[in-house]
């Protein structure tokens, strides 16, 4: 029998980084908000102290920083006709567990999407055509524009002390910057972080084949930072442990060294950790959230009745949990009815190793240390003839060479033995890899729902995903890692190794943790299953945070954009919190 | 609460250095008492005390070494796996959570499936060892007439050739399963952080030129194409000397006598999974 607890205005699926934004706007509007975190509690001190957290084989490899298998997660195959096989290990991504969520682990590449992204189909409807764009691919507009959603990624950036240079204020390009990028209304709160030797070779390289490289926007700090809600961060020392680790330093804005100081003194918040979320309740008619059940360690019940429910979670688990608490309408892809589940999107990644001349030392790293060209994203180039639409960066990253998983040596080496032992001897210092970003259209027969076989330790049935790329997926990744190659080959070198990325989709190797969709945003009901202010169509007091709220998934990381909706979004729960209604009437 | 303040457990550390039966218990609580046991196995008479492998029966030991021998064979540029103590990690590795797959989802049906949907076998890593070495033992037997540990070097490469391409019948486990599992360790163990049991006298490290952790690269990383030239240095300090009951992640216990018994990951895995819930604030229930 599950205990019924007393009524809080929030309540929060998860506490990563969309759940403490909203917590801190949503308590500094008055309401009084508690966070549910199926994790444990963490902090920089001592989780993520130098004395062990630059340590690769727990964390990175042995991958004690993310969620268990075991606990929660999800059945996958490629096509609809095959049997979906429980992913039993983790692999592709990385969804985290514990306070911070993968704002802990996360690199700090911190993007803002293109103006163009938000009006994919339109867009490029208008520009190639409607036959440009195949049946099955199902993209859709966001229901927001770049120039709405400016003033949110403002705020997130002078929230997190982005490092970087500006391309385009106010529609001025500004040399040094990124000079695709929407226009913004100022500077980032921080310069670059400074460059290392492999993102030098990239820079010469891509401008001399001609491209317009710039320093990558980091939530690496450069400088020391008073961030905006007053708490200080310190300087990124380039220690080379980002992606998979906590940071000890302060410098990579987490929750924890950006927001928690100052939301865990107000009386009007609350967290419990090791408490998993299993159901969100509504009433009788299905059309108002009630509250949340939740699990504890233990395996006791919770019933947390709310005013408000907001999901906060890993992209997968909040489709999961509409699907398992029967909200809204499953998506269908024989009929191509419903939203629950529609359009989950991925990331087309893929590689160019260089082994290069000179001396790199590729230990001294950061996360989003990294030299970047967009002259190949989004739209920014005309497609007319190319076989496929959308496109990504081309980066070189140089997050830290750590020994174990950062092996990029040239083509041809023997995989084991005594020549992979003396290419490693001779190449470990030199070598580097550019990373191709691609973006992800969305599909017909890309989807969640739920598995009929699998079942999960709550005895709910698995999340099954079905999911593949398709002919416009490869022909995109095809061309970005050939203009990878050219600046490769520029660089002065003793061997490259491009990895286009072909073939199937595999859950194995890992590509990145940018899982999208399933809860996709947008203005049409039909298509969509929050509005675009990131409230539910149908229960109004609902709403639902994160990368699965992206109707397909443009060529950036997307943490930016995730930022910044939940700072929009919270406005909007603002206004609904005086006069709560639906804030799109259909 | 602290969340770890439970582990400090109160036991005698001098009785437990050598019992073997409390061993579990001291695996969660060498997490907070790491002092206690340093003075319990300090002192010269354990460091004459061999060290009897931890999952690996003798044999199995014995193909372990010789294979991860010619993974990583020690020549001209250094020390190879054995050498940098990558058979011991695996061992360690093995007996712990990993080896056990804890937290890894293992729920039946097992389907093979495609290679796209990954690891689907129903064993645990150390049983994929257990059964994939006494396979590959019994084919060298029939085959060559002797364990693989006693055939000559390039007929054990050929062997090693032939698992990783998926051709020899291991009965429920592909061969080029049993290899990759083995591969990944071996580089594992050699190129982690010594605290582990491999890399020992930074043999890998040193092999690469990475000089291991450290916090602070403001000024050299401007220094393009310039070596860095600095001691090795381990997330336990520059000389890592093995330590009976595992290290912690906090401290700096080592010392005379001491010999590596228990990784960390296992430590701190307890910490991590056991933690009582946290409630904030305290009574919000």
């Amino acid at each position: 029998m599950a205990t019924k607890l007393p009524e809080v205005d929030v309540v929060l699926v998860g506490f990563g980084w969309t759940a403490s934004i909203i917590a801190q706007e949503l308590t500094d509007a008055g309401a009084n908000v508690l966070a549910l975190e199926r994790g444990g509690w963490r902090d920089t001190v001592p989780d993520f102290s130098v004395t062990h957290i630059q340590d690769e084989l727990r964390y990175a490899v042995r991958k004690q920083i993310f969620e268990e298998t075991q606990r929660s997660t999800l059945a996958f195959r490629n096509r609809p006709d095959q049997l979906a096989l429980p992913m039993r290990q983790l692999g592709s991504f990385l969804p985290a567990a514990g306070v911070g969520g993968a704002g802990v682990h996360w690199n700090g590449q911190n993007w803002r999407f293109l103006p163009t992204d938000f009006l994919l189909r339109t867009h490029n409807e208008q520009r190639y055509g409607k036959k440009a764009i195949p049946d099955d691919m199902t993209i859709q507009d966001w229901g927001i524009t770049y120039e709405q959603l400016e003033p949110y990624y403002d705020k997130w950036e002078y929230l997190c002390g982005i490092s970087g240079k500006a391309g385009n204020i106010g529609g001025a390009i500004q040399p040094g910057g990124n000079p695709f990028e929407g226009p913004r209304r100022r500077d980032y709160p921080l310069p670059p972080l400074k460059r290392c030797a492999a993102t030098q070779l990239f820079d010469k390289a891509a401008r001399e084949v001609g491209f317009h490289p710039f320093p990558a926007p980091a939530a690496n700090t450069s400088k020391p930072y008073v961030n905006s809600l007053g708490v200080q961060m310190g300087q990124c020392t380039f220690c080379g442990y980002c992606e998979w680790f906590g940071c000890a330093n302060y410098s990579k804005a987490s929750p924890q060294s950006t927001i928690l100081p100052v939301l865990l003194k107000k009386d009007n918040f609350s967290f419990r950790t090791h408490s998993s979320v299993v159901r969100v309740l509504t009433d009788s008619a299905g059309k108002r959230a009630t509250g949340v059940v939740y699990v504890d360690q233990d395996g006791k019940e919770y019933i947390q009745p709310a005013q408000m429910v907001v999901l906060c979670a890993f992209a997968h688990h909040n489709v999961h949990l509409l699907l398992v608490s029967k909200i809204g309408t499953p998506y269908d892809p024989v009929g191509n009815t419903g939203v629950v589940g529609r359009n989950y999107a991925y990331q087309v990644s893929s590689d160019v190793n260089v082994t290069c001349k000179e001396r790199l030392n590729p230990f001294m790293g950061a996360g989003a240390l990294g030299q970047v060209v967009d002259d190949f994203n989004g739209d920014n180039f005309d497609h007319t003839g190319k076989g496929f639409i959308g496109g990504g960066y081309i980066a070189l990253w140089n997050t830290g060479g750590r020994p174990i998983l950062q092996e990029y040596l040239p083509k041809g080496t023997p995989k084991w033995g005594a020549g992979w032992k003396k290419a490693l001897h001779e190449d470990y210092l030199y070598s580097t890899h550019m990373q191709c970003h691609g973006g992800m259209m969305s599909y017909r027969n890309n989807y969640l729902d739920l598995d009929p076989a699998y079942t999960d330790d709550y005895g709910n049935p698995l999340l099954r995903l079905t999911f593949d790329f398709y002919d416009n997926e490869h022909a995109m990744s095809k061309f970005l890692t050939d203009r990878a190659t050219d600046i490769a080959n520029a660089i002065p070198n003793r061997g490259i190794n491009p990895k286009p990325r072909k073939g199937h989709y595999s859950i194995v190797p890992y590509q990145t943790t940018h899982n999208t969709g399933g809860a996709a945003m947008g203005a049409d009901p039909r298509t969509s299953f929050v509005n675009p202010f990131l409230q539910s169509w149908d229960v109004p007091n609902l709403w639902v945070m994160g990368s699965s709220v992206f109707p397909q998934n443009p060529g950036y990381n997307p943490t930016g954009t995730v930022g910044a909706l939940a700072f929009w979004a919270a406005d909007a729960m603002k206004r609904y919190m005086k006069k709560p209604q639906p804030l799109v009437q259909t | 609460m602290d969340k770890r303040g439970h582990m400090g457990g109160e036991f005698r550390a001098a009785e437990d250095c050598a019992s073997p039966s409390r061993r579990s218990f001291l695996i969660g609580a060498a997490f907070m008492s790491s002092t206690l046991l340093l003075a319990g196995c300090g002192g010269g008479e354990a460091a004459h005390r061999s060290v009897s492998p931890r999952f690996f029966k003798n044999d199995e030991r014995n193909f372990i070494r010789a294979a991860v021998d010619r993974l990583i064979p020690a020549d001209q540029l250094g020390a190879g796996a054995v050498g940098a103590g990558v058979d011991t990690f695996i061992d360690a590795q093995l007996a712990g959570p990993f080896g056990q797959a804890v937290g890894i989802y293992m729920q039946a049906p097992f389907h093979l499936g495609d290679q796209e949907q990954g690891y689907q076998l129903p064993f645990t890593p150390a049983q994929v060892y257990r059964l994939g070495i006494q396979r590959v033992d019994e084919h060298c037997r029939k085959q060559f007439g002797n364990a693989f540990a006693q055939l000559k070097p390039d007929r054990q490469d050929a062997i090693l050739h032939e698992l990783e391409d998926g051709k020899i019948d291991l009965g429920e486990i592909p061969s080029g399963d049993f290899f990759g599992l083995l591969w990944q360790n071996t580089r594992e163990g050699f190129l982690a952080d010594p605290i582990y049991g491999g890399n020992r006298d930074f043999a890998g490290w040193k092999l690469i030129g990475y000089t291991g952790p450290r916090y602070n690269y403001l000024d050299d990383i401007g220094h393009f194409g310039k070596p860095y030239e600095r001691s090795y240095v381990s997330l336990d300090g520059t000389s890592p000397v093995m330590c009976r009951f595992g290290d912690s992640p906090t401290g700096r216990f080592r010392g005379p006598g001491c010999e590596y018994a228990q990784m960390p990951a296992k430590v701190h895995y307890d910490a991590l999974t056991t933690t009582t819930g946290k409630v904030w604030p305290a009574g919000n229930l």
